[in-house]
């Protein structure tokens, strides 16, 4: 009896193992490009962490608005101070769901389609997002990659119109992501 | 026995569910380590009005100040309320390293040549480590460049030299409201009379409050200790308004100080606020990236 009911909990969570197809990163990499008139402005993230969830097609990331990186020290001041005000909104987050989940084959190596629907948080605004991208399975790792526009003024993030020749209104964001099976 | 095995069925059911948990976020969140966060922009430029503040430029960036103080207020209309008397600095200020700045200035007052480097020796941070404020250290070296009004005397070069030590000591209390305590010491090689006192300690006390993202207001003041500098001079009082544009730093400010070097503006102010000797000024400050990162 005492031998079966073992049996049955390693079984049981031996499936809890294979059920949960949960890949993570915390190293991830976004980056978004403000093209304007005056100037190309970019900043790149390299702390981001993520978790996938390939049995359930959850999906979210988080990353903190103070880990961008600029290329000029007075541009990373003023994103954080008077633009995207990092000390009340530290973070920016997105939760979702991969739509063509079935699609997906995480025992074949390869590249697929992916389709996210969720809502993405920046500056203490939520907005209903959708975006494309494609998810790869490579040596164990899994990759994603994924490009979308954000338009600033969605985000209640107000340029002055001193600056609107330097700052884009729709910024184009990049997802570059390295997951490992959790 | 039966019951032990429904136990232990529903407690690993529990823990399939635990692996299986449905916000992702919230485990991120649970993931997380605390970092340590140090504490930025506690002032928008290097000076809170006339007197450095614990800010440096960033390093491989150098920022070039245009400074002008005008004459006094109750000079009236015939003067133009001091707009017909211009005083000018320029200066040059080169982030070394994150910890270390060098600058440089020229003043038509006394044709004076100045010199700085600042060191930041602590910094204010929240997190996985606190500190309660930055603490800089700034030492300073202005040089006379009038004739000497005797060329018949003998003349020291030494004689052009004076120095200023500070520590400064500022809390960024919130994202509007920073403030800054300035121990301030200033050492004159040469003084005109033989009570006048080469070494005059000064402690500043200064602040920022921001109004939105470009505006803050500023103000400080210099309260000369006890002596015959305090007897013979004013303490300086200086109030102003930060401007931010792209690039720029806007500085308007009302002050009884004329001068724009430490060792003038802490230990020879002779305006007076309450008799209108009030002199407008405005800065102009200009970041260039000289080394990209």
């Amino acid at each position: 009896m005492k031998k079966k009911i073992v049996f049955l909990i390693v079984a049981l969570m031996g499936l809890a193992q294979v059920y949960a197809q949960k890949y993570m990163t915390r190293n991830g990499h976004i980056w978004f490009y403000s093209h304007a008139p005056l100037e190309d402005i970019e900043a790149h993230n390299n702390q981001v962490s993520s978790i996938i969830d390939l049995s359930t097609g959850n999906v979210a990331f988080s990353l903190l608005m103070k880990a961008f990186q600029f290329e000029k020290a007075l541009m990373q001041e003023h994103f954080n101070e008077k633009y995207v005000h990092s000390d009340k909104f530290p973070k920016a987050t997105f939760k979702g769901k991969i739509v063509n989940l079935d699609g997906i084959d995480a025992t074949k190596e390869g590249e697929y389609p992916a389709k996210v629907k969720g809502e993405l948080s920046i500056h203490g605004v939520t907005k209903e997002v959708e975006v494309e991208g494609k998810i790869t399975f490579k040596d164990g790792k899994m990759l994603v990659n994924a490009t979308f526009p954000v338009a600033v003024a969605d985000y209640d993030i107000k340029i002055p119109a001193v600056v609107a020749d330097n700052i884009a209104k729709v910024v184009d964001v990049h997802v570059e992501m390295s997951y490992d099976p959790m | 026995m039966k019951k032990t095995s429904v136990i232990f069925l529903v407690m690993t059911a529990l823990l399939c569910s635990a692996y299986g948990q449905d916000d992702l976020l919230d485990m991120l969140d649970n993931m997380e380590e605390v970092r340590t966060e140090f504490t930025t922009a506690t002032f928008k430029t290097t000076r809170v009005v006339n007197g450095h503040s614990v800010e440096l430029p960033a390093p491989g960036v150098l920022q070039f100040i245009i400074s002008h103080r005008f004459g006094r207020l109750n000079g009236g209309f015939y003067e133009l309320f001091g707009l017909d008397q211009a005083n000018i600095r320029f200066g040059f200020e080169y982030g070394v390293t994150p910890w270390l700045a060098l600058g440089w200035g020229r003043s038509n007052i006394k044709k004076t040549y100045d010199g700085f480097f600042k060191l930041k020796l602590l910094r204010q941070k929240s997190g996985k480590e606190n500190f309660p404020f930055t603490l800089d250290f700034f030492g300073g070296i202005a040089i006379d460049g009038l004739k000497f009004a005797d060329p018949n005397r003998e003349n020291l070069f030494s004689s052009r030299i004076a120095y200023t030590g500070q520590l400064l000591i500022a809390r960024k209390f919130s994202e509007r409201l920073s403030l800054q305590l300035s121990p301030s010491m200033v050492h004159r090689n040469l003084v005109p009379t033989i009570e006048a006192e080469n070494d005059v300690f000064a402690i500043g006390v200064g602040g920022r409050f921001k109004l939105n993202g470009s505006l803050s207001i500023n103000a400080e003041y210099f309260y000369i200790l006890p002596g015959h500098t305090s007897d013979n001079f004013q303490d300086s009082f200086s109030i102003g308004v930060d401007l931010e544009t792209g690039g720029h730093v806007f500085q308007l400010m009302l002050s009884n100080s004329r001068a724009m070097t430490e060792n003038m503006f802490i230990a020879e102010t002779t305006g007076k606020w309450g008799a209108g000797d009030i002199h407008f000024g405005f800065a102009i400050n200009r970041v260039f990236t000289i080394k990209r990162r």
